[in-house]
């Protein structure tokens, strides 16, 4: 084992996301959320998409999903999901996929539960969609809530989500994720509202999910740390696109693109003796019109000529670590 | 820490508040709820002082209290020698001037129905500063935090998050104040924001020799800010010491815990060594008896369960509530 | 301010666009009422009593032969000007005592709510006979009365609205800063509520017209021969059958101005709403 529970990068592809591009149509004008952004994830690995706010990575993930709420559209790529392209299904096979294949869960888990329902009755409702008979199902909910590590699950199968803690929620949340057996799990800023030490304890949790489970994991997030904590391969978003893709200590300690390369001397690491923090000048562009060339390149400090022109292609710096750039340092 | 020196600017003393609740309509039952417990720490003239903790833990209850936002229920809270919770109107007016404040989410920190320029040169009407003099100093404020004069005119919604909080910044300092009380400053701006932010509190401490009291969860932020850290749990203060050394060598298991809790800055550290708590923080309104962690705690014994802690010093800088915090050895790795 | 981008939406909402076609039409009549009325409001033509509607008088006549369209028209100023005079009173007791309610909370929040949910309680159109039995019947008695009873909705939402903007950060920071209370209220509170004021207004006016027409219908507002549309309804009830004209048009313009505020008020609502907005 390389780096702890890493999986061996050879993983089989299990969704491949190709050019896929969001669009909303706004009354200032088409709005480019998400354009030419393609990757992959593998089975039962942990996946992070990782971004500032405004950068896409939602929208991305609600396309995966065939969410994104109007005026938004997806113009273009495809979705293969285990060889399926999601893109093309109807309505009513796309339903079939999410939540069986492929469920989600958000960061505010108190509007995502129904305020009425008690809280293994949320998970059982998931579960009654596979058709399993009512008196099997409130067991088989509460044993989820067991596998999400409740304490007291019995007891706890019968309170309201507002009588729940937030963590405690959370696990709610990801047992009717989780109850139907899906081959991937996005998970978006799961654990921004939480306190450190339950978001520490609500990631441990999705970890031994995908240890028993096998279940992949694609983590939305804006937190680098919880890259650190829990990725076995990240893509960096920028201004709609993907920046920079690979294992996660290729990106963390050779990033190759200088987006990359300035978030990271702008994460506070010791002490303020140890100089200052890297900044990024500008600011991020608006979508409606996005810069020529390069996205990143107004604010770029090591532009030149061709990155205010030619749009950078994807470089693959070194086995499966790809650079957005035109002049990745490798 | 409870000696008076000259070198401290604020300093609690035993400080409590607690919020009675009353419920149940015929048969009323008064509880408290121990937002601040006991505290008592003084902060130095021109040091950060890092106040971490979790929701509820009490920490922006204790940063209301050195303003008088909020009233004290026990203690004392002294600013520059003063008593803040006896002085009158007029002194507390004077005494609010050479404090400045700003607050986590920026889009509410100034009034949407005012301009940059309204709000930020507001603290300088109320003092009564002639109009010229006070749009002098407003420029040279603004151009301090890097606001542009072009941003002016424009109300908060027009702004960026990062220049909404540079306002409220610009805002705090405009008076010259001698502590800045920061609360979560940048726990709502992206990573590069957060970056240029702080770097200009940095700035301005070096130049006006700013004492800074800084409210955060983020604990990587709070070392690169801080000289001397203090943890709160559940209202009270479980340690305090200097930055480097409560990293290097936590001694209560608590700061252990949200050390080993926080995300790791690079994927090398996923080994480190973790000290998980167990379950969810307790209700402020029934706080176990004896050491309010002891439930979660890993190290608990029988003596923890009984007894709480009292707040000890422990070698010279260093202070802690913790009854074994000499026979642990809760290093995290770094 | 950019408000061409923001008007955008509503001038799409045809709700609004005809209520803001109804209400400049009733503007139009009430300010230009001298050039458009064809006759004076109380000129009687006897021998031609209890007309129908025809080149002459477009809406007929009344028992006097008075034009029932020109006294229509100049109703209209009577209603709007009742209208505008009420809501103000009612803005301003309303908003000040929830303000203080909301603000102060406490014991001056017990009292103001207790006085508030009473007035809330009692059937205003009740309550106004009452003082209006005790002041005698005139129309300024009659907005008084109606203004009295009716500004319990104002204060009980400003008071909401207060006390959720009194927990601002930017409030916080102004107490910091040594703002007074009064300063605080008027200049960081307020203004923060014009919003749902200038809805609530709005949405109150159709209330406060209907209600001072009815008291004057009742007899107790303006007085014969002001042609107050309370008063024109009262007089034509007689002649239902005979001439149903003198009641129908003025009870058609009250139901296009109350229509045209409430359609205004929801539309503003779209734009204000400080739930879409904050």
């Amino acid at each position: 084992m390389g780096l702890v529970d890493a999986q061996p990068a050879a993983g089989r592809p299990l969704m491949q996301v190709s050019d896929l591009g969001v669009t909303f149509q706004t009354s200032r004008g088409s709005v480019r959320a998400v354009s030419g952004v393609s990757f992959e994830v593998r089975e039962s690995e942990v996946f992070a998409l990782v971004g500032e706010s405004g950068c896409g990575k939602s929208t991305t993930a609600l396309a995966v999903m065939r969410l994104v709420p109007p005026p938004g559209r997806i113009d273009s790529g495809q979705v293969v999901f285990d060889g399926v392209p999601l893109l093309d299904l109807d309505e009513d096979a796309m339903a079939r996929v999410r939540g069986k294949q492929i469920s989600m869960i958000f960061q505010n888990p108190l509007v995502a539960l129904n305020p009425v329902y008690r809280s293994a009755a949320q998970i059982e409702e998931a579960l009654l969609l596979d058709q399993i008979p009512r008196d099997r199902a409130w067991k088989l909910a509460v044993g989820v809530m067991g596998d999400v590590k409740i304490p007291d699950a019995p007891e706890r199968a019968l309170s309201y989500p507002h009588e729940l803690s937030g963590g405690m929620r959370q696990r709610v949340m990801t047992g009717m994720m989780i109850s139907r057996s899906p081959r991937l799990l996005i998970a978006d800023e799961p654990t921004t509202a939480l306190d450190v030490t339950i978001q520490a304890q609500v990631l441990e949790l999705l970890m031994d999910i995908r240890r028993r489970t096998k279940m992949s994991i694609m983590i939305i997030t804006h937190d680098f740390g919880i890259v650190a904590e829990t990725a076995d391969r990240i893509a960096v978003m920028y201004a709609g696109g993907i920046v920079e893709q690979g294992g996660v200590l290729e990106v963390f300690e050779q990033s190759g693109h200088p987006y990359t390369r300035l978030l990271m001397r702008a994460l506070p690491r010791l002490t303020k003796e140890e100089g200052r923090l890297e900044t990024i000048a500008g600011h991020v562009p608006n979508l409606v019109e996005l810069p020529s060339g390069c996205t990143f390149h107004p604010r770029c400090p090591l532009k030149r000529d061709a990155c205010l022109i030619e749009r950078p292609t994807v470089r693959e710096v070194s086995p499966g670590h790809f650079v957005t750039c035109h002049y990745p340092e490798v | 820490m409870q000696s008076r020196d000259a070198s401290d600017l604020v300093v609690l003393d035993r400080a409590q508040k607690h919020f009675v609740i009353t419920k149940g309509l015929i048969r009323r039952s008064h509880r408290a709820i121990r937002a601040v417990d006991d505290v008592s720490l003084s902060i130095h003239r021109g040091e950060t002082f890092g106040l971490v903790g979790e929701s509820g833990s009490g920490k922006t209850t204790l940063a209301r209290l050195i303003p008088r936002l909020t009233r004290l229920t026990g203690g004392r809270v002294s600013f520059d020698g003063r008593d803040i919770d006896t002085v009158g109107g007029s002194e507390l007016t004077r005494i609010r001037r050479r404090m400045g404040i700003v607050f986590q989410d920026p889009a509410s920190s100034l009034s949407p129905r005012a301009t940059v320029r309204g709000s930020v040169i507001r603290p300088l009407q109320l003092q009564g500063a002639g109009a010229r003099e006070a749009a002098g100093r407003l420029l040279e404020t603004v151009e301090l935090v890097n606001l542009g004069p072009e941003l002016l005119e424009r109300y908060p919604h027009q702004l960026s998050g990062g220049q909404q909080q540079r306002a409220s910044i610009a805002r705090a300092i405009i008076l010259r104040p001698e502590l800045l009380i920061l609360d979560e400053p940048t726990s709502a701006l992206d990573v590069s924001v957060q970056a240029q932010i702080l770097n200009l509190l940095l700035e301005l401490q070096r130049e006006f020799g700013l004492t800074y009291l800084f409210i955060t969860h983020n604990l990587s932020v709070v070392r690169y800010m801080s000289d001397r850290i203090g943890v709160m749990y559940l209202g009270k203060l479980v340690e305090v010491g200097p930055a480097a050394e409560l990293y290097a060598r936590p001694l209560h298991p608590y700061t252990a815990a949200l050390l080993s809790a926080s995300p790791p800055q690079t994927p090398r550290l996923r080994q480190r060594r973790k000290f998980a708590l167990a379950g969810d923080p307790p209700s402020l309104i029934d706080p176990p008896a004896g050491c309010h962690l002891h439930p979660r705690c890993a190290f608990t014994r029988d003596i923890c369960r009984q007894e709480r802690p009292a707040l000890r010093a422990i070698g010279l800088a260093r202070f802690v509530a913790c009854h074994f915090a000499e026979q642990l050895a809760l290093q995290v790795g770094d | 301010m950019k408000l061409p981008a923001q008007l955008r939406p509503v001038l799409r909402n045809p709700q609004f666009v005809a209520g803001v076609i109804l209400l400049l039409v009733v503007l139009f009549s009430a300010l230009g009422a001298d050039m458009i009325a064809p006759k004076s409001f109380e000129e009687m033509d006897i021998p031609s009593s209890l007309a129908p509607p025809s080149r002459q008088y477009p809406l007929g006549t009344d028992h006097y032969g008075r034009c029932i369209f020109s006294r229509v028209v100049y109703g209209s100023r009577i209603a709007l000007r009742v209208g505008l005079i009420v809501v103000t009173i009612e803005t301003v007791i309303g908003v000040s005592l929830g303000l203080l309610a909301g603000y102060y909370g406490g014991r001056v929040d017990r009292v103001i709510s207790f006085v508030t949910d009473l007035t809330w309680a009692l059937p205003p159109i009740v309550l106004a006979l009452a003082i209006v039995t005790a002041l005698g019947p005139s129309l300024n008695n009659v907005v008084i009365a109606i203004a009295l009873v009716s500004w319990a909705g104002y204060s009980r939402l400003i008071r909401s609205k207060a006390q959720s903007l009194k927990n601002m950060p930017y409030v916080e920071a102004a107490r910091a800063l040594g703002e007074s209370d009064f300063s605080i209220m008027f200049r960081y509170i307020l203004p923060n509520t014009y919003g749902l004021i200038i809805v609530l207004a709005t949405l109150s006016v159709p209330a406060a017209i209907l209600s001072t027409t009815a008291l004057s219908f009742l007899g107790l507002g303006s007085q014969p021969p002001a042609p107050d549309w309370g008063v024109i309804l009262n007089e034509g009830i007689a002649y239902m059958h005979s001439a149903p004209w003198i009641s129908i048009f003025p009870g058609l313009a009250l139901v296009c101005t109350a229509l045209g505020f409430n359609l205004l008020g929801e539309g503003l609502r779209d734009l204000l709403d400080p739930r879409m907005k904050v």
